[in-house]
């Protein structure tokens, strides 16, 4: 189109002669950041905490079983040297309008990486300088205190023999700088390849670290295929899991291969590396060249497909993944069942939250009372532990100690009524506040009703610190009873109703009701001009999402089986909050992919995740990422089209203009024609 | 021309002692089209404010069809038959064209969650309506605002589009009575002209009673019945387009505007 | 829509009949449990009394007690008074909540804790050298909270300058999350303990006028105060002064005010916006390091969620006297420490509320929703540009 080949042409005009790369000045200011990144992440913890959990091993552990300098790369390694890799990565990051031709790469960008690198690892090396001042003197000296050592509880001996390879500083001093150089340039060149190497290499890393972080429900998945591949009868058993604490191991066909690529506790051996890495690369490789860009199209034309025609092809998809789900915990053992129950409990929060906050845009920052009241109200109903105070009429499903068939159901329709007049509650007063008091607000609201749980004053209903406990499961009669013994069979209860969350989601967002929600956050008093009950509608809102959290407490109660104040802090709000917005806010997709990430992978306020060793820094990181995915990607890493259109609306105008897409008013009707697709 | 559809009585609102509308008494027939004109800060826009709920009057009465409007919320007003457009286009930016006038028709429609949850008959016949009323009122402005248009953000219009659209959104609920704040400011002669001729026949066409802010004394030539002149809160001057624009206080209030401007277009 | 109460209610809604009917519960509820108390200490049983706590009838409260009580108070909320300028002044300026205020304010109580127990590792901590090492203290607490209020301020809010008005927000407890957490991570999990201040600032009394003694043989007074108690205070108040003249009085003051009223007249008329946010932030910074340093005093002690419940509390406070408004935040701190001093025995304890003091917490959300259903603009009226109000 003649537009876009002038504005390419005024493009390159514009920036005329290409500079050679080089920015001292820029690669100065990105050192002394990685070199605060560095030190922060050693004093924090995380190199030294982490280091007990292997990626890959240089050298089998079979052999050497305490080697003094590490045997391999663990997660600890990566936290402290991913930094130089990205930042060298991003120092050579250009914005580059579309339709502009970008900045030719060469070698100045490769010793701007360098210097970035070398400036953070002089940085460190100065550390450790530091911290090893007088064990030059006499190897025998601890860490040098400079009165830091009480303060920081992590300026100790070894985060020094790690920050200095077991070498000393005046090692650390040359290596650091070399390292970390080394390491900032080979981000830097990440820039300088071919699209296909580069995606290439991505795909390697990424697997190999996957593969290494996920072993544990590799080794789990593929013992259960190889079980059932020598029983099939045990996948008769629907609701429970094997009888038994931990399943014996059997012989599969996969053993072999899982021995080949793991050594023990995720640790990659160096021929898995290999393996893996080769595999996802050539994968890439082979992938990109057999479809010639065929998926981004199909992605592309996925997304340009007006909604109601895309319907069906999305639920194509949700089937496909249900079905994956559902087989799912029939292979894999209680350990990984119970971190898939846990995943399924915060989806259907963050569904619930999804609705309040993406579609209508109220930020509720006390969420968590609902998940509260669902939790007490079932437990009440359910446990023959209650509080005393309770009078005889209140029903109570329990029957000598076993719970009545389908109590649970008619407890969930008492706790969905509570759940419903709680949001009503809540919700008149705050409903009115503007957007940033009702966030705190509602957060007081949290509060409070974790206060009163909490309280002596209502300790003969709630039981106050001690909560309540020996809530019974929910009996299904034929189909089993669902309990924390059994984490599959929470599985398939939370999955049930996650679905009913997805697909009220999804129904409301494309109805009278969506589009109410959207008028009203895009401007609310325009959309109360225009004829919406605001007040209603946001109420609505608030309450649907109330119901959604409620039957998640309710599976919560049934789950745990006892329930305290404590499992309600705000904390779980702020978490359900990061979920939501990490996976991408008024999107379906993103919140299943942001509880599957961060509940999964990392773990909830109180359950541990996949990677049980970030237990410790799992807020930390929850925080940063909040801060990033606000700063950079405010959309979420599942970007919903409208909400990333709001969110970066200049960028948008400004490549529709580019496109030609903008129409402008003089030239109205031959702009229409000339831009509309055939 | 014979019933009054607004009667507004003694109306006068204070912002901490600033008399933005003092004492202002002002009607409109049904079928009548209304030019409300004068300087900047005269006070036009906190009247279609007050009209449409927006700011509570400090004394006076509004009455919609011998109904009075005073304490209702602005989606009550809008329910009860008047709609209005803003001065800065206010369009719902990130939702698409179809949708912006799909939302307008909230108040005349009721499907709520159970419909849109079991996918009722009812809703996915109300559903349709909704859609081909929005496709109807968008139509009224030619070929500009449908076909590939429907499910394009609001935000890639242009200005005159945006302001197209948001009298598009103002009928689409519906109403008896259209507040049209400055509804060509900004447009080029040529556009304003085929506007103007819309506007008469919104009237024409559609039924609908109309009173427009407008600066552009064209248009408000051209198109109005009657026109009601205001300057700080109060009212100069009622009556045709040439007693208002012969008026003396009118002509002083402008320091002799309005001739200027004709001459230059 | 910022009309939250309409003036003129001809038509109201369920929802207005719900609040009207929230407003009248919550404000009988207070009353009752005042008149009720007045009943009690008059006579502790009375039948309202014994209905509500047995036969035995309920405690009386008596005047050493209450005044302890106000004390505590005042001197608990002169120093949410001083958090809470911080949150009023940005939010006056930027118009969003800035969340990790709190974490400012803690992170200011961790470096006094860092200097007091170094101090008392070199020995100045008691004797003549005390007073200035308490001064040096306090002000390396100020300078670093200003110094991380600061780079807070660079780092998470200004990229986000002229966003949606929830990201901001949003972005200010993913701060707070990380400071919180990375104090944790840094410091360790547990409590600290100040270096044991002396005798003369911690335990000895302030007293005026002796009215009896007690039964133990203990004098009592008529007005009683600690010296600690009365230290915060008056620090709080002499901050309070010092901030008011630079905001009234000087140049850069006035430049604030201005930018606070409209960015972009203010921008036009020669003020560096950017400089005076960042002062903004330096100066909520430093009252926040003060804050945190009276805290230091009072409880003796700080922990990795110190930040967070003061935080909000002076929030409240920002509210309760009116956001943008330096007096109101100062006079809406001082009523909120009242408040949650003398309610849960005033209030909550007539209406036979057992261990009321644990519902202290939720006594300060109920103020903030009390203030925002019946004057959303706080007591003594908000000042914010109407861009902000909106």
């Amino acid at each position: 189109m003649s537009t876009e080949m002038t504005t390419m042409n005024a493009a390159e005009e514009l920036l005329g002669e290409a500079p050679s790369g080089l920015n001292l000045d820029k690669a100065v200011r990105y050192g002394g950041l990685l070199a605060l990144s560095m030190i922060f992440v050693s004093l924090v913890g995380m190199v030294v905490g982490l280091d007990s959990r292997q990626i890959l091993y240089w050298i089998n552990p079979d052999v050497y079983v305490n080697h003094p300098g590490g045997v391999g790369i663990s997660l600890g390694d990566i936290a402290l040297f991913m930094w130089p890799l990205l930042l060298g990565a991003a120092v050579g990051n250009e914005v580059v309008l579309e339709g502009m031709v970008g900045r030719k790469r060469g070698v100045g960008d490769l010793l701007n990486g360098f210097v970035v690198g070398a400036v953070g690892g002089l940085g460190v090396a100065f550390m450790t300088m530091l911290m090893g001042w007088d064990r030059e003197v006499d190897p025998d000296n601890g860490v040098a205190d400079y009165g830091l050592r009480d303060p920081l509880v992590n300026w100790n001996e070894e985060l020094y023999i790690l920050l200095t390879f077991n070498r000393g500083w005046a090692f650390a001093l040359w290596a650091w700088p070399l390292v970390g150089g080394v390491l900032a340039a080979v981000g830097a060149s990440l820039r300088l390849m071919p699209d296909g190497i580069r995606k290439a290499a991505v795909a390697a890393v990424v697997a190999i670290v996957s593969v290494s972080i996920f072993q544990f429900l590799v080794d789990d998945l593929f013992e259960g295929v190889g079980e059932t591949i020598a029983d099939p009868g045990r996948l008769s058993n629907f609701f429970n899991d094997d009888p038994g604490a931990g399943r014996e191991r059997v012989d599969s066909v996969f053993d072999g291969l899982i021995e080949f690529i793991y050594a023990q506790r995720g640790g990659l051996r160096l021929q898995g590396v290999i393996l893996v890495g080769v595999a996802a690369a050539g994968l890439s490789l082979v992938g990109s060249y057999v479809t010639r860009g065929r998926v981004t199209k199909a992605r592309k034309d996925y997304f340009d497909t007006p909604l109601p025609e895309r319907t069906k092809s999305t639920a194509a998809l949700m089937v496909l993944v249900s079905l994956a789900l559902l087989i799912l915990p029939f292979f894999t053992g209680k350990i990984v069942n119970e971190l898939l129950a846990n995943v399924g409990i915060f989806l259907l929060l963050a569904l619930g939250l999804n609705i309040v906050v993406g579609l209508a845009g109220i930020l509720d920052l006390g969420y968590v009372a609902f998940f509260a009241v669902g939790g007490y109200t079932t437990a009440i109903l359910t446990s023959a532990g209650r509080g005393d105070a309770w009078p005889d009429w209140i029903p109570l499903f329990v029957n000598d100690g076993e719970p009545v068939l389908g109590g649970w159901l008619v407890a969930l329709v008492i706790v969905m009524i509570l759940a419903a007049l709680t949001g009503l509650l809540i919700g008149a007063p705050v409903i009115r506040m503007r957007g940033d008091y009702l966030a705190i607000v509602t957060l007081g609201f949290g509060e409070i009703i974790r206060l009163l749980f909490l309280s002596d004053w209502l300790s003969g209903y709630f039981g106050g610190a001690q909560g309540i406990t020996n809530i019974e499961g929910a009996d299904f009669g034929p189909l089993g009873t669902v309990t924390g013994v059994n984490p599959r069979s929470v599985f398939y209860l939370v999955i049930v109703f996650s679905a009913i969350a997805i697909y009220i989601s999804w129904r409301l967002e494309h109805s009278r009701l969506g589009r109410a929600w959207m008028a009203i956050r895009e401007d609310e008093s325009v959309a109360e001009a225009m004829g919406i009950n605001t007040v209603n509608m946001k109420l609505m809102a608030f309450v649907v999402g109330a119901v959604l959290a409620s039957f998640s407490g309710a599976i919560f109660s049934a789950k745990v089986g006892s329930i305290f104040p404590t499992s309600f802090l705000i904390l779980v709000s702020i978490i359900i909050l990061v979920v939501v917005i990490v996976g991408g806010m008024g999107n379906i997709m993103g919140v299943i992919v942001g509880s599957l990430v961060l509940i999964g992978v990392l773990g909830g306020p109180k359950q541990p995740g996949l990677l049980q060793e970030f237990s410790e820094y799992k807020l930390l990181i929850y925080g940063a990422l909040l801060i990033w995915m606000m700063l950079k990607r405010p959309e979420g890493l599942v970007p919903n089209v409208r909400r990333s259109r709001e969110l970066h609306q200049d960028e948008f105008l400004q490549d529709a203009w580019l496109k030609g897409e903008v129409d402008t008013d003089d030239e109205d009707g031959e702009v229409a024609t000339e831009v509309a697709p055939a | 021309m014979s019933e009054r559809i607004l009667d507004i009585k003694n109306l006068s609102v204070t912002f901490g002692g600033l008399h933005a509308l003092r004492d202002l008494n002002f009607h409109v027939d049904e079928g009548e089209i209304v030019g409300v004109i004068g300087p900047n800060g005269a006070g036009k826009t906190t009247f279609f404010n007050m009209i449409s709920g927006m700011v509570t009057p400090t004394s006076g009465d509004i009455l919609f069809e011998g109904e009075s409007l005073i304490g209702l919320d602005p989606n009550q007003v809008t329910q009860r038959g008047i709609s209005r457009t803003f001065q800065n286009v206010r369009l719902f930016a990130n939702m698409t064209i179809a949708e912006n006038v799909m939302v307008a028709q909230h108040c005349r429609t009721k499907q709520g969650v159970w419909g849109s949850l079991f996918n009722t008959p009812a809703f996915r016949k109300e559903e349709r309506e909704i859609r081909e009323h929005a496709e109807k009122v968008l139509g009224f402005f030619g070929t500009r605002l449908i076909g590939y248009r429907l499910e394009q953000p609001a935000s890639v219009l242009s200005y005159a589009n945006r302001r197209r659209l948001e009298i598009a959104r103002a009928m689409a609920t519906s109403p008896r009575l259209l507040l049209l704040d400055e509804p060509v400011a900004g447009m080029n002669p040529k556009e304003s002209a085929e506007l103007t001729d819309l506007i008469g026949k919104l009237r024409s066409e559609w039924g609908f009673t109309i009173v427009m802010i407008e600066h552009d004394m064209n248009v408000v030539r051209d198109v109005s019945d009657r026109v009601v002149c205001l300057d700080h809160g109060e009212t100069l001057a009622q009556g045709s387009f040439e007693e208002v624009s012969n008026d003396p206080e009118v002509i002083e209030a402008y320091l002799g505007r309005p001739l200027e401007k004709r001459d230059a277009s | 829509m910022t009309a939250a109460v309409k003036v003129k209610g001809a038509q109201r809604t369920g929802v207005d009949w719900f609040l009207l009917f929230m407003r009248i519960t919550l404000i009988s509820f207070i009353g009752i449990g005042l008149v009720a108390f007045v009943a009690q200490q008059i006579d502790p049983t009375n039948p309202w009394a014994t209905f509500w706590h047995g036969e035995e009838g309920a405690s009386t409260l008596d005047w050493p007690q209450f005044q302890g009580l106000v004390v505590t108070g005042l001197s608990q909320g002169a120093m949410y008074g001083l958090i809470a300028l911080g949150y009023s002044m940005v939010y006056g300026v930027l118009g969003f909540i800035n969340f990790a205020h709190g974490e400012v304010f803690m992170i200011a109580a961790f470096t006094g804790f860092i200097m007091s127990t170094k101090f008392d590792e070199a020995g100045w901590w008691e004797g003549g050298v005390f007073i200035p090492a308490m001064i040096l203290t306090i002000i390396v607490a100020t300078i670093v909270s200003t110094f991380v209020a600061v780079i807070m301020e660079r780092v998470a809010y200004r990229p986000l300058r002229g966003s949606p008005r929830l990201i901001p927000l949003i972005t200010s407890i993913g701060v707070s999350f990380f400071l919180q957490n990375a104090v944790i991570l840094l410091f360790g999990p547990g409590a600290k303990g100040y270096a044991t201040f002396p005798d003369w600032l911690d335990k000895d009394r302030v007293n005026i006028w002796q009215i009896g003694t007690s039964d133990t043989g203990i004098p009592e007074y008529l007005f009683s105060i600690e010296n600690k108690k009365l230290m915060v205070i008056v620090v709080a108040a002499i901050s309070m002064a010092a901030l008011w003249y630079f905001v009234e009085r000087t140049k850069t003051g006035k430049a604030m005010r201005a930018v606070a009223e409209d960015k972009e007249i203010a921008s036009l008329m020669g003020i560096d916006v950017d400089r005076t946010i960042v002062t903004t932030f330096a100066v909520g910074g430093a009252m926040a390091g003060i804050a945190g340093i009276l805290w230091g005093i009072l409880f003796k002690s700080v922990i990795a969620t110190t930040g967070f419940l003061p935080g909000i509390k002076a929030f409240t406070a920002a509210v309760v006297g009116g956001v943008g408004n330096l007096g109101g935040a100062m006079a809406g701190g001082v009523s909120l420490g009242g408040a949650e001093a003398l309610a849960p025995l005033m209030v909550l304890d007539p209406w036979g509320i057992t261990g009321p003091s644990q519902l202290r917490d939720a006594v300060v959300f109920t103020l903030l929703i009390l203030v925002l259903l019946i004057k959303p603009t706080g007591l003594f009226g908000e000042r914010l540009s109407s861009e902000d109000r909106a």
